[in-house]
């Protein structure tokens, strides 16, 4: 039998994605990929793959997987997650390293209390038939990744490699911050099409993710935002990050999955940036947003991946004084305090 | 510009521009958007990451990283300004349609709505060619038009959970087919024996924007004999080129 990871337990909701469907929107074929690129580029780095390799996204509850090779490397980026090993040692890995797994070994993944989303990635990627140049699973399509769907027990996950590679594990030093702040928007295309009471408002309020939150967009819980002029616009395309607002006044920001093209007025779209945050909302999470130029939006995005570029060009390999480290963090694990994965002194680090 | 404030270039977020041609749903309109499109393609702007094209707005998806907002902006501008639409060569599809039984679950009411017979709804559906002016919504999912006035009717007020694919459907001055089952609040008035969308082909809409279609009605024994030979690979559509 062929190389596989076989799914134990699914976890809540457990799909392949990976850099998104590019190329088919004028199709009306959604990107989908996942809905936080940065987990999956740095997840994707640790086992050594291209950044939008497919793997694994985690929402919610991680799955329980069973190795069915000789031996594969995974890394699972998370930002209070972590990997615990049913090895006979019975191991918990952090996040931001990769390990590698011998035939028969299980292991679950804690997924994150403080983001919606984790991904785990595998070297050598899964093999799985390309659809329309891409791995993602697009499941109100019934297509992509596995069998176009979420994963199910008993799923056998096809690795393009048998086993891992001799060039041994590696660890980021310094995770990513979460981040904090308002989202930033660049305002528009439909601006015009609200009242300035209603931008004022959007701007200055606090907003709850409602419970209808999926891969496809959030509902946002808040003031209700006043159209001038109907909520119905000639439909247009949809950008990822857009905030459609439909009749009722509750804006939805728009995520991975987001229809090609939407007939609401988009007060505007949050900026590139911030769009791995956006992908990490949770249900009763709280946010803001700030307004910002698009010349000053653009900004961001390359300081953003001067920050990434500088995190993975600090990755090492994963040595013996990493382990101790692990055993301090299990030691916390087994107290009860996932939570304890606090990366604010990376945060200083990377700016 | 001219004075009527279009076109209007617009930022959606820092990764995307927004062409606006016009506010109204208009073939001359969408033509132009269609024009753009392939200008934009044939200029291979590095950094241009896809283009998606609706009714009278090009949305144009980049590399913020490669390209600036001024910078995509002012391409798109300069070949706007050397667009031209008159010489096309279109695609009439010639789209096999049952409006028969359960098929057309809604023929009844918008009858009944537009004061008309259903035949006479079935023949006026099938009395024009439709302009394909983009997909969306799902994919493959042609937005057509434009409908005969007198069967243009609001959508319904309660979307029903599952359409089955391939329906017929009306809403507004527009027709469409579903590709997948999907939930959907247009009325249904028919199906079409052909899949609009199938990921095995490397174009995988059976319709792009600028196409025309013409419904020729079948009945039902050729209809279901139709559904089985496009399943099975064995038929074919009809498709020839027409002038502009």
């Amino acid at each position: 039998m062929t190389a596989a990871l076989i799914v134990v337990q699914p976890g809540l909701h457990t799909t392949v994605q990976d850099g998104g469907r590019i190329g088919a929107q004028a199709f009306g074929v959604p990107v989908s990929g996942a809905l936080d690129p940065d987990q999956l580029r740095l997840a994707n780095a640790l086992v050594g793959n291209a950044a939008g390799e497919a793997a694994l996204e985690i929402l919610h509850v991680g799955p329980v997987l069973e190795v069915a090779a000789p031996g594969v490397r995974v890394a699972l980026a998370a930002f209070d997650g972590a990997l615990v090993l049913e090895t006979a040692d019975g191991r918990t890995v952090p996040a931001w390293r990769s390990v590698t797994l011998r035939e028969g070994d299980r292991l679950r993944v804690v997924a994150p209390r403080h983001a919606a989303c984790a991904y785990l990635a595998v070297e050598g990627g899964f093999d799985l038939p390309p659809v329309l140049g891409s791995r993602s699973t697009y499941g109100r399509g019934g297509f992509g990744g596995f069998q176009g769907r979420a994963l199910a027990a008993g799923d056998r996950l096809p690795l393009c490699r048998e086993r891992a590679s001799e060039r041994g594990d590696l660890r980021l030093p310094d995770p990513p911050a979460a981040g904090d702040g308002p989202l930033r928007v660049v305002l528009g295309p439909q601006d015009d099409r609200f009242t300035p009471e209603a931008i004022a408002t959007f701007f200055a309020s606090d907003y709850t993710v409602a419970p209808a939150a999926d891969r496809m967009g959030v509902r946002l819980d808040g003031p209700s935002l006043a159209h001038r002029g109907g909520h119905d616009i000639v439909s247009d395309g949809t950008a990822w990050g857009a905030i459609q607002v439909p009749g009722d006044g509750r804006p939805v920001l728009l995520l991975a999955d987001r229809q090609t093209t939407g007939g609401y007025p988009k007060i505007g779209a949050v900026c590139t940036a911030d769009l791995p945050r956006a992908g990490r909302l949770r249900p009763g999470d709280r946010v803001r947003f700030a307004a910002v130029g698009v010349e000053q939006a653009q900004a961001l995005r390359r300081a953003h991946e001067a920050m990434l570029k500088r995190l993975l060009a600090g990755m090492v390999p994963a040595d013996a004084r990493v382990v101790d480290l692990e055993a301090l963090y299990a030691a916390n694990l087994v107290s009860g305090a996932v939570s304890g994965f606090e990366w604010d002194d990376a945060d200083a680090a990377v700016g | 510009m001219d004075g009527s404030g279009w076109p209007r270039l617009l930022p959606q977020g820092d990764a995307a521009l927004v062409v606006e041609l016009d506010d109204r749903i208009d073939r001359a309109v969408s033509e132009r958007v269609t024009a753009l499109a392939d200008a934009l393609r044939r200029a291979a702007i590095p950094g241009v990451v896809e283009l998606v094209p609706t009714f009278r707005s090009l949305l144009v998806h980049y590399d913020p990283l490669a390209l600036d907002f001024a910078g995509i902006a002012g391409r798109a501008r300069e070949l706007l300004a050397g667009i031209a639409v008159a010489e096309r060569r279109l695609r009439l599809v010639h789209m096999p349609a049952c409006y028969d039984g359960e098929l057309a679950p809604d023929l009844a009411e918008v009858a009944e709505r537009t004061g008309l017979t259903p035949e006479a709804v079935v023949g006026l559906h099938g009395s024009v060619d439709y302009h394909v002016y983009m997909l969306g919504f799902l994919p493959g999912f042609p937005y057509m038009g434009d409908l005969p006035e007198p069967l243009r009717l609001p959508r319904l007020t309660t979307p029903r959970v599952r359409v089955p694919p391939r329906s017929i459907a009306i809403a507004n001055a527009m027709t469409a087919v579903y590709p997948l089952e999907s939930p959907g609040g247009w009325r249904l008035i028919g199906a079409v024996p052909v899949d609009l969308f199938d990921i095995g082909h490397e174009s995988p809409a059976l319709l792009a924007p600028g196409d025309r279609v013409r419904f020729e009605r079948v009945e039902r024994a050729r209809f279901d004999d139709l559904r089985v030979a496009f399943a099975e690979g064995a038929a074919k559509l009809a498709v020839e080129e027409v002038a502009a």
